[in-house]
């Protein structure tokens, strides 16, 4: 009895080892890299994170495929190296010794990659599926680009800078007309005083003009 | 001359408020986007800090003998560069039409730098910043092809900022992002210059100013950076060998009278508004070396920058070897580090000389990614931004870079426009009734409807064109013959009884030999070297194709000949006016010769303008 027991897992375990090896059919390498995605908070990698590793798997193809029969015994993983890689098949319990498609598995883990790496804490670029690329999220773009609204305020400011500099303009012209207007007029009104006959106007424009009769007549009477 | 002390005549013409205005005005025209971003590219590839021997000995025997001689001339005589011309001779007018036209020129196709300028600065309010990823393509499955193989920076510039085409004959359709940008610099540029030196004056302490404080801002944040050092110190070791080649006696030259911005006749419209008793002398000094203070100061940030760079660059290499390797060994993470990278390398490669061959690594020099100088817009729009993605608080950092070189620009454009505007003024376009508002306006509008070109597909090709063709030969041209005009022309003697009468005090020799002789046979060495050296290659340009084999490399195209004829054409146009002007004016003076009553103009002088 306990023979036939050592040789069924015996035979499970090479069937095991034939189905689960580098580069075999149907089956996937993960490369895993905690240090870089948490630093200080780095877990070790152990048995246990690999038991959740492979519960994922598992969760993932029943969610896929809607029929729970796929079990965490049938997801195998080998190859374990310190990098943190390995490789992993999933085995269809109902067929014997054999695996289930990779397209299946691709898809199944496709769907649920997000889950996946939020178990682990990790990033599609952490947890790798090597064979398996990610859909990638597409940049957030606001509705009206950002660089439109920059532009209008930028605009409105200098052509608010503008306006404000030709009205000024306009203003000053205007009342540099109205005060040269003015001017005449008061000119005129200056032009109407007379004062002998001669205007005050022409009067007023010679300053300090020596009537030279006047100072040679001067000079005369104070040589004593 | 009365004996009655010197009242200020009122001619009506606008003057500064203050000296300090005007000497702000002058250092912002010389300061421009070449300070920044061709200086410093210069230094690194001719030998560091022995760059700046042939650097400081062009600048005392070209930049500071032309640049008195211009500040004077407008000073002395009132008048933008055309009625200053015309008043030194008749037969020199075409001197004055010829700055005329390379302000005008240039003017057109500096004005959409900045709008490229504009574009980046409000494209740096986004987060995260535009250039620092690359978009997806159709099916989402990766990256854009076109990003994917250059870098999201180069996609950035070349696709989003100015759809380039592959070639310069396929013109494209106008941007209509570019379109709206060049409209708001055109504004902005109305705005600030619409009332001539009464606003520009008063713009000029933010443009002129501002660039300082973020250039402190940049030379704090750039020494913190890692790897700043290395670059600093590839900067500035001196190379005494390189002073060997002529060449870099050529471009230390060149660069100087590029850099002063002279012969373009803006600094003679600024100095015309000046009062006729002022020193300048003193500012002429005083406007070169602080330009030339200003490229030393900025380049150690701009090199810190660009150290850093090279030095996150060469770790990012080593860490993609690092990781290929411990992805191919399957060793733990973080067994091989940047320090122990070479101990392992030489460990692996004699047990498992295969596999890692078969890893093809790049070989990580530092060395070699300081080595990557760029000048000119791609220091600026591709080396810059991506340090900037790299530095924390990116888009504070982009914000401000992008606003100092916007007001860079933006001083050295008013000088331009300065140059264009006066003797427009003088020459009474408009008649004197209509407000001076109006003519700015009719300037700008002209000017953003011609740069429209600018904003095509290949509008970044004409703006090379006309920056090596149209922003050089013409301007070695004209002040070649600038010197000559006023030292043999309209004669020495007189120019320095003229200066003697403005600065106050006897004009020292330096200036007697380097305006009579040192001057006028450097320019013609510089402009003879310059056409040999251009001649010597047909003219080429580098294209941005991205079906070409060796893409993300440029392409090297030659241009067609339709684009050199006008290439030649752009080259000439301003100096052709100068013989044209003067043949018109002989013939005009044979014709007048024949009449009996013609009197010959008097002589004029620098006093005999002001009593």
């Amino acid at each position: 009895m306990l023979r036939a027991l050592l040789l069924t897992l015996s035979v499970v375990a090479v069937a095991h080892a034939e189905l689960c090896k580098p580069d075999a059919q149907n089956a996937f390498k993960v490369r895993i890299s905690i240090k870089t995605a948490l630093g200080d908070n780095a877990y070790a990698w152990d048995a246990n994170e690999e038991y959740l590793f492979k519960a994922m798997v598992a969760f993932a193809m029943r969610r896929y495929s809607s029929k729970s029969t796929t079990q965490i015994s049938n997801v195998l993983l080998c190859n374990v190296t310190d990098r943190v890689s390995f490789w992993f098949v999933v085995t269809d319990s109902s067929k014997n010794v054999t695996t289930v498609p990779g397209s299946e598995v691709e898809a199944a883990i496709r769907m649920n990659r997000n889950r996946i790496n939020s178990a682990f804490l990790l990033s599609d670029k952490t947890l790798q599926f090597l064979k398996i690329t990610s859909t990638l999220s597409p940049p957030v773009e606001p509705s009206t680009p950002v660089w439109l609204i920059v532009f209008g305020v930028v605009l409105c400011i200098i052509v608010a800078g503008i306006v404000f500099l030709i009205v000024s303009g306009i203003q000053k012209h205007k009342k540099k007309n109205k005060e040269s207007t003015e001017r005449e007029n008061l000119e005129e009104k200056v032009e109407v005083t007379l004062e002998n006959g001669i205007p005050c106007e022409a009067l007023d424009l010679k300053p300090g003009h020596i009537n030279g009769v006047f100072a040679a007549d001067d000079e005369r009477f104070t040589s004593l | 001359l009365s004996a009655t002390p010197e009242v200020p005549k009122e001619d009506g013409r606008p003057k500064w408020d203050n000296k300090f205005q005007y000497i702000l005005s002058c250092i912002g025209f010389a300061v421009g986007l070449g300070n920044v971003w061709r200086f410093p590219y210069l230094c690194q590839i001719h030998g560091g800090g022995a760059f700046l021997i042939p650097y400081f000995i062009a600048l005392l025997f070209e930049g500071i003998p032309l640049l008195h001689l211009e500040l004077a001339l407008g000073q002395c005589l009132r008048k933008g560069s055309v009625g200053a011309w015309n008043t030194i001779s008749p037969y020199l007018g075409g001197v004055g039409v010829g700055s005329w036209v390379v302000s005008v020129l240039v003017s057109l196709y500096y004005n959409t730098v900045l709008t490229w300028v504009m574009w980046y600065f409000i494209n740096s309010f986004q987060e995260p910043l535009p250039w620092s990823a690359c978009p997806l393509n159709e099916n989402r499955t990766g990256f854009n092809e076109e990003c994917y193989e250059s870098t999201a920076v180069n996609y950035f510039w070349y696709r989003k900022t100015l759809n380039i085409t592959p070639d310069i004959a396929e013109s494209g359709t106008l941007q209509w992002w570019l379109i709206l940008c060049l409209a708001t610099c055109w504004a902005i540029v109305y705005l600030c210059t619409i009332r001539g030196i009464e606003t520009t004056g008063k713009a000029i302490y933010v443009t002129a100013i501002f660039p300082y404080l973020v250039l402190t801002i940049f030379l704090i944040q750039g020494l913190t950076l890692p790897g700043a050092t290395d670059g600093l110190i590839y900067l500035f070791t001196p190379n005494l060998n390189t002073l060997k080649n002529p060449r870099v006696w050529l471009d230390a030259a060149t660069q100087i009278f590029f850099s002063l911005s002279l012969a373009f006749g803006g600094l003679i419209a600024f100095a015309s508004y000046n009062p006729t008793k002022n020193d300048c002398e003193k500012d002429a000094v005083t406007v070169a070396i602080v330009n030339s203070m200003t490229s030393l100061y900025a380049s150690i940030p701009v090199f810190s920058v660009l150290g850093f760079k090279a030095t996150t660059a060469y770790w990012d290499c080593l860490d993609r070897n690092i990781i290929s390797i411990i992805n191919e060994f399957d060793l733990p993470e973080e067994s091989i580090m940047q320090q122990n990278y070479t101990s392992w390398i030489s460990f692996l490669n004699s047990s498992y000389p295969e596999k890692i061959a078969g890893l093809k690594l790049k070989s990580c020099n530092l060395q070699e990614f300081l080595d990557q100088s760029v000048s000119g817009t791609g220091l600026a729009f591709i080396v810059f931004t991506q340090a900037i993605i790299l530095m924390p608080g990116s888009q504070a950092w982009a914000i401000l870079f992008f606003i100092m070189l916007f007001s860079l620009g933006l001083s050295s454009m008013f000088g331009n426009i300065e140059g264009v505007f006066t003797p427009l003024l003088e020459l009474r376009i408009i008649p004197k009734s209509a407000p001076k508002e109006l003519l700015s306006g009719i300037i700008c509008l002209i000017s953003f409807l011609i740069a429209l070109c600018f904003t095509l597909g290949s509008g970044s090709y004409w703006i090379d064109i006309f920056d090596r063709y149209a922003g050089s030969v013409p301007l070695l041209v004209i002040a070649f013959f600038e010197v000559i005009g006023v030292a043999y022309i309209y004669k020495i003697k007189r120019f320095s009884k003229d200066v003697e009468w403005m600065t106050g005090r006897k004009l020292n020799l330096y200036w007697h030999i380097t305006w009579r002789f040192i001057s006028p046979l450097l320019l013609l060495t510089v402009f003879m070297a310059f056409v040999i050296l251009q001649m010597q290659k047909p003219p080429s340009y580098t294209a941005w194709n991205p079906k070409y084999e060796g893409f993300p490399m440029k392409e090297e195209k030659v241009y067609p000949p339709w684009v050199q004829a006008i290439c030649v054409l752009l080259a000439a146009l301003p100096c052709v006016c100068v013989p044209l002007v003067a043949l018109f004016h002989l013939v005009k003076q044979k014709c007048r010769s024949k009449d009996p009553s013609f009197v010959s103009p008097e002589v004029f002088s620098c006093q005999g303008a002001n009593s």
